[in-house]
């Protein structure tokens, strides 16, 4: 399978601060049966960096649901078409502590995502369905999607420590 | 993933082992839907003490189950959850809205 990520334009291909310090990298099909060789491979990951077992369920949840949704939305349930994940290590310094962190990148070839109609649904509505996005958001620090050249870019980043919504006032570098 | 029923007087028990995903969760509200619509039982207890991990779409076979159960006026019972499982269904507004036991004795005697 051909790196999908190696097609995206020169200015997005390779974050300035991110692309040598990259962990891990998986290159997958669009089959369902595969989201538990993601968890798996997470999972041993989350815990060598140093995530409590909460915070390692919170960032196996969102990445799941993330790949689900691109398996589901982007790709319309077609099995065959390719996944790739990124997986970097982060540090930042908030009130004179390091705190390591994880930065997440999965990139699909779907069509573009509008935005607009990617919103959470309200969960006071009892029905099943639509609960994705609520679960990803819910479960890191830093949720961004962006579209890159012809392929989605969707980033998660979590921290060790922090709690949700305190890292967007800190500066973010790669180990 | 595993599914498996245990009939108790005019209850169902359903065991579920292994990880609940969008590859097998179909199978989950399958097996609900059809205990509480189709096999006359007043309560369906869903084990999850073998479940290690469940996603949105597996959540939202426990909804259809949850709906299911109200429309037909039977009792659909949660026990067995794990961390993973009942911090999903936190994060969803849900766990509150589910009878939910430590262990299969509680469940029962409910």
């Amino acid at each position: 399978m051909t790196p999908i990520a190696a097609k995206q334009p020169r200015d997005t291909k390779k974050p300035s601060k991110l692309s040598r310090a990259f962990l891990l990298k998986l290159e997958l099909r669009s089959h369902p049966t595969l989201l538990c060789v993601i968890r798996g491979a997470l999972e041993p990951l989350m815990e060598t960096i140093g995530f409590s077992p909460e915070h390692n369920r919170a960032i196996i949840r969102a990445v799941d649901e993330a790949v689900s949704n691109i398996m589901r939305h982007s790709y319309h349930g077609r099995p065959d078409l390719p996944i790739e994940l990124y997986c970097n290590r982060l540090q930042r310094r908030t009130k004179g502590e390091t705190e390591q962190g994880v930065e997440i990148l999965l990139f699909d070839c779907g069509p573009a995502v509008d935005t607009t109609k990617i919103q959470p649904r309200p969960l006071d509505e009892i029905r099943p369905g639509g609960l994705g996005l609520h679960i990803i958001r819910g479960s890191m620090d830093t949720v961004e999607y962006k579209r890159a050249g012809r392929l989605n870019r969707l980033r998660l980043v979590k921290y060790a420590r922090a709690s949700k919504g305190e890292c967007g006032s800190a500066e973010e570098k790669s180990s | 993933m595993k599914i498996s029923a245990r009939h108790v007087d005019q209850s169902t028990i359903l065991d579920v082992s292994g990880n609940i995903d969008m590859s097998n969760s179909p199978e989950v509200r399958k097996a609900l839907l059809l205990e509480l619509r189709e096999n006359g039982v007043t309560r369906v207890f869903l084990n999850l003490t073998g479940v290690n991990y469940i996603d949105s779409s597996g959540v939202a076979s426990l909804v259809e189950g949850l709906k299911a159960s109200r429309e037909l006026k039977r009792r659909f019972i949660l026990f067995g959850l794990n961390d993973s499982a009942r911090e999903v269904l936190k994060i969803s507004r849900l766990l509150k809205l589910f009878e939910v036991y430590d262990d299969e004795a509680q469940a029962m005697a409910s």
